[in-house]
């Protein structure tokens, strides 16, 4: 009470500029047990394993410049490991984008069980990668079922799919299965957010589905559209742990990711060239997101 | 008449999809009720490559949707003849509700700041909140393991926990759904003499319920979850939570019970708050 009494002399520019001050000491408060740990535990060490990304690792540790760098770059295994982590990303993307969006356009429909469809493609989200690994070896061991039904059904030759390019397939699949249901419920908001009205005027006017779905559907859907390929871009790197329990630290070359990389860096010490490959991802990561979010600016100015 | 067809034919198309995605959940279940027997009989072959080309039709593995014999014999073996799993799923319990307990606490403290709080800076902080909060794993694990050196945390449960409290993504969720509640409660109750901290506890908590219990839910699922953390951070097997030590698990016929087990937390806890989970996955994803 004695506070408000304080306030009432004061001209009202004098109040507000007060109450940001006002603010800012207790945004203090409210912030620092969030910013000290997260100093303490993300961006100084963050900022330590840059800098080590420069040094030798000589005991006197002196600046060595771009030296690391150009080791990882010249190494194969961090070639292999970057570019199949680009292409993994690079084609599951896309797809993922594709089916969710299909998916959610049509539970976004008048139809029926909805309410448990949605819960159906939402469940694997929550399911623990580990609890079905087993599954996985099931259908895609070399005594597998999917060769079973494949030599069985169709007369194909069997597949060592771990073992050989189709890893790639499989591990495709199991990112689909573990995350096209995330995807589908942040475009089930976005859909929802469209007036529906915008669909009628459009009727009136003659437009064709197609017509609709590109005009009013694709366009509308933009800002969640960069929301969903950021998220799947990041799934996309997290698929390391089904990858992992499936196919352990050194798994077929053709699913041989940077997370392998990095972990297996990690395993032999070699800190110059895994603190470089950590410092070189983030950048990549950085830059695609920025560009993400320059692109949806610059599209929306071009919208108004 | 033809709109319900339509609409059927939909739904059968959309129930198909749903079939597919819960395949391996159903087998899960279902075989986790076979005994070992059958297990062995059925699965056998996996990781066998080398014995297997003689018979061609035993060569394969037998994927059986419905066991012969319904047992909870398997329920049996995990729960009482292998006390090396209960402790392992205490361990994943132990590590997983600091987490989340700490990071709510700490995660909203944040984001009232972020969201409600007037202060120079605020936009470029939250941007390298999300900024981290983006970077995958393998990427902080090299800042995460030289700080766990430093403070001697390295073999330690905290070498995980305290990471998992800071981590941004709280921060992140919180402050989206606190963008939602009007600026006009807060400068009322300050002009009734409220101050922060009394704003903080009886308006934007109760008002940001949902989004705490949302925040719950996807932290349980992803924490509940990790493996790459105690892979690196734990390296006494004891100390390990289930989600590495059920990859372990070789065919002895309890592979399919410890996994429902396994399972069961966050499957149930998201049927039981779904409304809440898909509202706070939705929320995160509508920019403020």
């Amino acid at each position: 009470m004695k506070k408000r009494g304080f306030w009432h002399g004061y001209l009202k520019a004098t109040t507000i500029k007060k109450w940001i001050r006002q603010d800012a000491s207790a945004a203090l408060m409210f912030l620092a047990p969030s910013a000290c740990g997260f100093a303490l535990f993300y961006l100084i060490p963050f900022a330590m394993s840059v800098f080590d990304s420069f040094m030798d690792n000589t005991v006197d540790n002196h600046f060595t410049g771009l030296n690391n760098y150009r080791e990882l770059l010249a190494s194969d295994s961090f070639r292999k490991a970057a570019s199949n982590t680009f292409y993994f990303s690079a084609v599951s993307v896309p797809l993922i984008l594709v089916l969710s969006l299909g998916i959610a356009v049509i539970l976004n429909k008048n139809m029926y069980l909805r309410k448990w469809l949605r819960t159906a493609y939402v469940l694997p989200l929550v399911v623990p990668v580990a609890s079905v690994v087993l599954v996985w070896q099931i259908l895609f061991d070399w005594n597998g079922s999917m060769n079973a039904w494949l030599s069985g059904g169709f007369g194909f030759d069997r597949v060592d799919w771990m073992k050989t390019d189709a890893a790639r397939y499989v591990i495709l699949v199991v990112y689909l299965w573990k995350n096209i249901g995330y995807n589908v419920i942040l475009l089930l908001a976005g859909l929802q957010q469209i007036p529906k009205d915008y669909y009628e005027t459009a009727q009136i006017e003659g437009a064709g589905r197609l017509r609709q779905f590109g005009g009013i559907t694709l366009i509308y859907l933009t800002s969640t559209m960069f929301f969903v390929v950021i998220m799947s871009i990041i799934n996309s790197f997290k698929v390391f742990r089904e990858t992992y329990l499936i196919a352990g630290d050194y798994p077929h070359d053709s699913i041989y990711g940077m997370q392998h990389y990095m972990n297996n860096m990690f395993s032999s010490l070699d800190i110059q060239k895994l603190t470089a490959a950590a410092t070189l991802m983030a950048g990549c990561i950085l830059l695609i997101v920025l560009a993400l979010f320059t692109l949806e600016r610059q599209y929306r100015r071009f919208m108004e | 008449m033809a709109a319900v067809m339509k609409k059927s034919a939909l739904t059968v198309v959309m129930c198909a999809i749903a079939i597919l995605l819960l395949f391996p959940i159903v087998i899960t279940f279902t075989n986790s009720l076979m005994t070992d027997q059958e297990i062995g009989m059925n699965y056998g072959q996996i990781g066998q490559m080398n014995q297997a080309v003689a018979g061609r039709e035993h060569a394969f593995v037998n994927l059986k949707l419905l066991p012969d014999q319904v047992t909870l014999m398997q329920y049996g073996k995990v729960l009482v003849d292998s006390p090396r799993y209960l402790a392992m799923f205490w361990n994943s319990v132990f590590l997983v509700a600091p987490i989340i307990a700490g990071q709510v606490l700490v995660a909203a403290l944040a984001a009232y700041a972020l969201s409600k709080l007037k202060f120079r800076g605020r936009e470029f902080l939250f941007l390298v909140y999300v900024l981290t909060m983006l970077m995958p794993f393998q990427v902080t694990l090299v800042p995460n393991y030289i700080i766990a050196d430093k403070l001697g945390l390295l073999g330690s449960a905290n070498a995980i926990i305290l990471p998992g409290i800071f981590a941004a993504f709280g921060v992140f969720m919180l402050r989206q759904f606190m963008l939602e509640i009007p600026y006009a409660y807060i400068e009322a109750a300050k002009m009734d003499g409220a101050g922060h901290v009394r704003i903080f506890c009886k308006i934007i908590i109760p008002m940001v319920k949902p989004g705490l219990a949302a925040l719950v839910i996807l932290l349980f699922v992803d924490y509940w979850n990790m493996v790459e953390q105690p892979l690196v951070f734990l390296d006494d097997p004891f100390k390990q939570p289930l989600s590495v030590f059920l990859s372990r698990i070789d065919g002895e016929g309890i592979a399919s019970a410890a996994s429902m087990i396994y399972m069961a937390p966050a499957v149930l806890l998201f049927l039981f708050a779904e409304t809440y989970f898909i509202k706070g996955v939705q929320l995160s994803g509508i920019k403020g």
